[in-house]
């Protein structure tokens, strides 16, 4: 069981446990393998490790290309560069044939605060949920990321992972039984309901405890599925609430937000969508300043409920 | 290594047939890809009913090489030769581009038996060879993989990424083909994008490189064979052709890149056909 609070350590231990049983399973990366920490698998299987070059469109169409061997390509980057970089090679090599190609952006969303805004990727889920295939996962923290890995080596067919560089506290159920699709309650309440994603989780269960004191009864859904994303069972958690709120560490614009909106297009409930705005990140020496510049603060969230629940 | 008179005769005669199968494919006032598919006929005939290992009978043979069209839009010419291992029914090139058709404007191995990988968006094609080339020899399978490219593709930065991989991961599996015919869609290469040195430059990247005459029989089964026999990384094949090689109003013309023959060539383009055909039993 992972008590780890660490991402992208508990995805790269992941892919080594895996690896021993499961010799398909292979790793690419692209001159980053200490921040996605696919060189954990290095060390323990360097014969199916490629060092790739600071080359990501060859690494992904290199992966469709083992994939068709039916080998279990894992290719790795910062989000930014595995999702934009080589976006027309996932398309045409990867998703169009439906392979078996799995995508890991690291350093997701604005979790790579010094380097700015060439380095954070908040249009990466827009980007992959656009392509048909393709699934999207968000994890909100290293128990999900593990449980994550095993259900995308057991899945078939093209699956982007992003993860988030910073560690996370775990708020998630161990015990609880994972498949990729499924959305789980984190907190009950009854006023609104809050789908959140990624680190915005542990925001919006912390803006849940706020709103507590004003009377305000939030239910918090991790939806870390964005694609397929399960509209009955979402539906059925906006039940008996007066409004709907999403969050995310994402661009408003493509994102979880925008998802949503649709699956709600014929419903009454109001709804606003909490992210980044169209704008790009910037550098920061720390995490939380941009958390907070950015506008994902619990307070934050808990301002949007209050919005929403304004709106007649 | 010779090849007897016969078999070269057969090869040459495959090329034809496979040229006759392109002109199928294209009748006129439809628009098809005539220059790029007719310049690499020969190499692609030599490929497929010779130097590669092809099952007649199951295109997903486990024991097969592959072929990956790096230049997708030249895919009639692939069609043309699947067409004559007889992985689909020969009426079925004349629905080529149709809705919902087996034969898809680019390569689609969803519907179409015996294309190994999805291409049309140019410069990927080399990448996708150089993954099966390393998972076949993590399996430590025979096979072998062959990439045939554009010298207009080329211009593709992920080409040579690709080009530097395969040199560092040593993929003797691997055997690129380059169509070097010296027009890409809208003009000649010197006009659009020259790479200089292109001998060079592969082999300075560490490939294994021949340069030959693509529409040399003989030279081009010696290149191939050549390619096979060298272990110590990848091999690239400089074939210098023709754009629209037999049908002479379209030799060398960015025109015919893609474009629908009137009926007066069309007439011209069968008459070729039959006059190779006697040059070739004379
Ligand atoms: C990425 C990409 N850009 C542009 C095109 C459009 N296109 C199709 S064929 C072609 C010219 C190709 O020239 P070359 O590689 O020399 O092929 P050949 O002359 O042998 O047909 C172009 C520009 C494309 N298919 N993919």
């Amino acid at each position: 069981m992972r008590t780890s609070d660490s991402l992208r350590k508990t995805y790269g231990e992941t892919l080594v446990e895996l690896g021993k049983d499961n010799k398909n399973i292979v790793l690419m990366e692209a001159d980053l393998g200490n921040s996605t920490m696919s060189s954990l698998f290095a060390a323990a299987y360097p014969e199916r490790y490629f060092q790739m070059g600071i080359a990501e469109q060859n690494m992904a169409s290199t992966a469709a290309g083992l994939s068709l061997t039916g080998k279990i390509p894992f290719i790795n980057s910062f989000a930014v560069f595995a999702s934009g970089r080589a976006y027309d090679q996932i398309r045409s090599s990867i998703t169009i044939a439906n392979l078996n190609v799995k995508i890991c952006g690291s350093s997701a969303g604005l979790s790579d605060y010094g380097d700015g805004k060439t380095h954070q990727s908040i249009d990466d889920i827009a980007l992959m949920q656009v392509l048909p295939h393709m699934t999207v996962l968000s994890p909100c923290d290293a128990v999900e990321t593990e449980q994550m890995v095993k259900a995308m080596v057991a899945s078939k067919g093209p699956v982007y992972i992003r993860i988030n560089r910073n560690d996370l506290p775990i708020v998630t159920n161990p015990n609880a039984e994972y498949h990729i699709g499924k959305m789980t309650q984190i907190v009950e309440g009854k006023d609104v309901v809050v789908f959140a994603t990624g680190i915005m989780v542990q925001q919006s269960m912390a803006a849940a405890e706020l709103l507590k004191k004003e009377g305000i009864s939030v239910r918090v859904v991790n939806v870390s599925t964005i694609k397929p994303l399960d509209k009955d069972v979402l539906l059925g958690y906006c039940d008996g609430v007066k409004a709907v709120v999403t969050a995310e560490e994402h661009s408003i614009i493509g994102g979880l937000g925008s998802t949503v909106a649709s699956a709600l297009s014929k419903s009454r409930l109001p709804l606003e969508i909490l992210g980044v705005g169209d704008c790009y990140g910037t550098s920061a020496e720390n995490y939380d300043i941009l958390l907070k510049h950015y506008g994902l603060e619990p307070k934050d969230v808990a301002q949007k409920v209050r919005d929403v629940l304004a709106v007649k | 290594m010779e090849y007897s008179q016969e078999i070269v005769k057969e090869l040459k005669r495959k090329a034809i047939q496979v040229r006759a199968n392109i002109l199928e494919m294209i009748p006129p006032g439809k628009v098809g890809h005539l220059g790029g598919s007719s310049s690499i006929a020969d190499v692609m005939a030599a490929l497929y009913f010779h130097t590669m290992k092809v099952s007649r009978t199951n295109p997903k043979d486990p024991g097969r090489d592959r072929l990956i069209m790096s230049k997708g839009h030249a895919v009639l010419v692939q069609y043309a030769c699947l067409a004559e291992l007889g992985y689909f029914d020969r009426s079925e090139l004349g629905k080529v581009k149709t809705f919902n058709g087996m034969l898809q404007g680019h390569p689609d191995m969803d519907r179409t038996p015996g294309i190994e990988a999805v291409t049309g968006s140019l410069g990927q094609g080399l990448s996708v060879s150089l993954g099966m080339a390393l998972g076949l020899r993590l399996d430590k399978s025979e096979n072998r993989v062959y990439a045939i490219l554009g010298d207009g593709e080329l211009a593709e930065g992920q080409i040579w990424e690709a080009v530097m991989a395969a040199s560092v991961y040593k993929a003797s599996n691997l055997c690129a083909i380059i169509d070097w015919n010296g027009v890409q869609a809208t003009s000649t290469t010197a006009e659009i994008f020259p790479i200089a040195n292109l001998v060079e430059k592969w082999k300075s990247f560490g490939w294994n490189v021949i340069e030959i005459d693509g529409h040399d029989m003989v030279q081009i089964l010696k290149a191939l064979d050549a390619a096979k026999a060298y272990t110590d990384g990848p091999t690239a094949i400089l074939a210098h052709t023709i754009k629209g090689k037999c049908f002479p109003f379209a030799e060398g013309k960015a025109k015919y890149h893609n474009a629908a023959m009137n009926d007066e060539e069309y007439k011209i383009a069968w008459q070729c056909i039959e006059t190779m055909k006697r040059e070739v039993e004379a």
